[in-house]
């Protein structure tokens, strides 16, 4: 019985969620994200953050596993960029590569990214820290395991501040105060002496986005950060992070499996699968013009109230284990519109117009390099 | 806190009975006695049953246990049978050179064995790791008293660096105050004295200190390992935080509670058991002296004895287990 109640709250969630940012919303949505990409684009020139050809490889007992196969991406300083795809597609692991965090057995074997015009790809430990925190920040998906038990958020936040800021204590401690105000949170003073587990996991995401802000870095890399949280909670995490965004210009790469998520957030998305960017472009032009089989999927998988149906659509079959597909197209097993060629040969990217490309045969016959 | 400690300590009460009790028993129940151990081997009957009825010893046994718990409440330890002296005086200078030689044992098992835990979890796999953990093994495995006796045929007879036996000069002897001579050699003012005494503590302290610290090294990097592994160390390293505060701070006091367990544990056993240790370095701690009554059947002392040390150890499990809450805001007594 409760398993039953579970079932109709999650599709009740999921419909108000998907409702909400795609059909409530979205077309203010759209018409801001026009015109801020319009403005966007004629204001900036060099991105703040580059990622060229990046290859991560975690070298595992059963063999080498490319996590992230080559993909390439920037984000423009200011501007919000979406990464989608289905878990274990390398989302996390191409933004743990950008931090340097990229833990054993894994490892960048090929590629370059640039920060701020400078190569950070092999940088020193010691470089790496002086951008961690401070140019580049991040949050992660586990709002509940992602802060230290054993710390007050206010030893946590200050830290955050201290380790890159030469200040004194107590003007660290104003400044975890005001953070906290900024992120949203009630009595923040007293929270600062507050424990982890004290806290809901709203709140503690709010902690972390407000400790990621700490030192107003250029990036901010956003992993999941709502998909572990209620649907409303999510809507005010992401409201935050918008609201952060337009006022100080901190470009964020939001990592994420929710379109919804994408369409109220972000001016340009990344499509990746298994470990290589299939599709982007403009969000409009992807969710007006989805071009690879992988997109329209996922597009199509999104729950649509004003359609009669009784199961939701999927895509059929699992992501493929990295490595383990050595011919033809990546997708090609579970593709709908496969032709003989995709068996056979790897797509490359083809361009289509406006920056939105798509690795599919189906938009010409241009195989990888 | 308190009234959660207050509670702990009224719990003490049933579990120091049944140790008084078990303890009573067990001597009472081991072959030999007390007369005849005085008196040797060519005593003659009357002369046994008149020691035996002097000794009280021939009263029924809840009348023994009785008296010996009633003396325990008002203070009073009873006197030795073979010295005749009072347990209370006697036993104190025994147990705080036992508490001198553990402390010092115990400080240098948690520094140790804690910077090899880490060192072997930060660095895993690594040249350091093997090396902490193989160190880590020999030392669990290595009995006491071979160590010991190999400590003292390499330190002190081979090399003549230190004395090999004892507590202190004893033609020069310390005027004990506290009976902890390193504070009562520095009371004193006895520099020259007070070094005599560390030179004395240094080989018994280090084998005292060997097993724990293997078996502190061993916990504190299967914790760490763990603990490294978690989200919240990975969000203190996209900080920017240095790896060493990462592992030191950050890891540490998350990884410690388990060794908290095992150092207050091993801090336990050491003030108990350490006979081998004194008997080896001629140590004069609380264990030889109970191992020393036991050979006489010294009823009252072996009784008063390991009562004494049953009590120490449930306070130091106490005192641990107050000491979680210091390291994990989420342990609350109430």
């Amino acid at each position: 019985m409760s398993t039953f109640f579970y079932i109709i709250l999650n599709i009740a969630n999921s419909i108000d969620n998907n409702l909400n940012f795609l059909y409530n919303t979205p077309i203010s949505e759209f018409k801001e994200i026009n015109a801020r990409a319009k403005k966007g684009g004629a204001i900036l020139s060099e991105p703040i953050l580059k990622v060229q050809n990046l290859k991560t490889v975690f070298f595992t007992d059963d063999g080498q596993v490319p996590a992230v196969d080559g993909i390439d991406f920037y984000i423009n300083e200011g501007e919000i960029l979406g990464i989608v795809g289905e878990s274990g597609c390398g989302k996390s692991v191409t933004s743990l590569s950008v931090m340097g965090l990229v833990s054993e057995p894994g490892k960048i074997v090929d590629g370059k990214i640039h920060f701020n015009g400078e190569d950070i790809t092999h940088a020193p430990e010691r470089k790496m820290r002086t951008l961690r925190g401070n140019e580049i920040a991040m949050i992660f998906q586990e709002p509940m395991t992602s802060l230290n038990p054993v710390f007050t958020i206010g030893d946590q936040l200050t830290e955050a501040i201290r380790i890159h800021r030469k200040i004194s204590k107590k003007q660290a401690k104003d400044r975890a105060t005001e953070l906290l105000q900024l992120a949203g949170l009630p009595r923040p003073k007293a929270l600062l002496d507050n424990y982890p587990h004290q806290l809901s996991g709203g709140m503690r995401q709010r902690v972390m986005i407000a400790m990621a802000m700490a030192c107003d870095p250029k990036v901010l890399i956003a992993d999941e950060p709502t998909t572990a949280l209620d649907v409303t909670i999510q809507k005010q995490i992401l409201n935050l992070m918008k609201k952060l965004n337009r006022e100080t210009g901190t470009a964020i790469v939001l990592i994420t499996h929710d379109l919804g998520v994408v369409a109220q957030m972000c001016e340009r998305v990344i499509v990746m699968y298994a470990g290589k960017i299939v599709e982007e472009g403009a969000v409009r032009d992807i969710f007006n013009h989805p071009s690879h089989p992988y997109t329209k999927g996922l597009l199509a998988s999104v729950p649509d109230l004003r359609r009669q149906t009784s199961r939701l659509y999927s895509i059929p079959g699992n992501v493929p284990k990295p490595g383990s597909i050595t011919e033809g197209c990546l997708f090609y097993p579970r593709c709908q519109e496969a032709m003989a060629i995709c068996a056979q040969k790897r797509p490359g990217l083809v361009d289509l117009k406006n920056g939105h490309r798509v690795r599919c045969f189906l938009h010409g016959e241009v195989e990888e390099a | 806190m308190l009234a959660y400690s207050i509670r702990r300590l009224i719990a003490l009460i049933p579990v120091l009975i049944g140790m008084s009790l078990i303890v009573f028993g067990i001597i009472r129940a081991i072959p030999g006695d007390p007369a005849l151990a005085i008196l040797g081997q060519k005593a003659t009957p009357e002369a046994l049953k008149q020691l035996r009825h002097a000794l009280g010893l021939d009263k029924p046994w809840y009348t023994q246990y009785f008296s010996f718990i009633t003396d325990l409440l008002k203070g009073d330890f009873g006197t030795s049978l073979r010295t005749h002296a009072a347990i209370r005086q006697e036993i104190w200078p025994h147990l705080a050179a036992t508490i001198e030689l553990s402390v010092l044992a115990m400080l240098i098992a948690v520094v140790v064995g804690v910077n090899l835990g880490i060192l072997s979890a930060w660095k895993q796999n690594s040249v350091i790791d093997v090396a902490s953990m193989v160190i880590a093994l020999v030392g669990v495995s290595m009995p006491v008293f071979w160590l010991g006796l190999m400590a003292q045929w390499i330190f002190s007879i081979k090399l003549g660096w230190l004395p090999s036996i004892g507590r202190e000069n004893i033609r020069d002897p310390v005027t004990a105050i506290t009976n902890f001579y390193i504070i009562d050699t520095l009371l004193a003012g006895r520099i020259d004295q007070f070094w005599e005494i560390i030179r004395h503590l240094i080989l018994p302290s280090l084998a005292l200190a060997t097993i724990p610290m293997a078996i502190i090294a061993r916990m504190t990097r299967s914790s760490m390992l763990e603990v490294l592994r978690s989200d919240y160390i990975r969000t203190a390293r996209a900080k920017g935080q240095k790896m060493f505060w990462v592992v030191y701070k950050h890891a540490l006091k998350n990884a410690f509670i388990p060794v908290l367990t095992v150092i207050g544990l091993q801090t336990g056993l050491l003030l108990g058991g350490a006979i081998l240790t004194e008997t080896i370095f001629g140590w004069p701690g609380i264990g030889s002296y109970i191992y020393d009554a036991i050979q006489y059947r010294d009823y009252p002392v072996i009784q008063s004895g390991i009562l004494l040390v049953a009590f120490i150890f449930v306070i130091i499990n106490l005192i641990i287990d107050l000491l979680y809450a210091a390291f994990d805001p989420r342990i609350k007594y109430k």
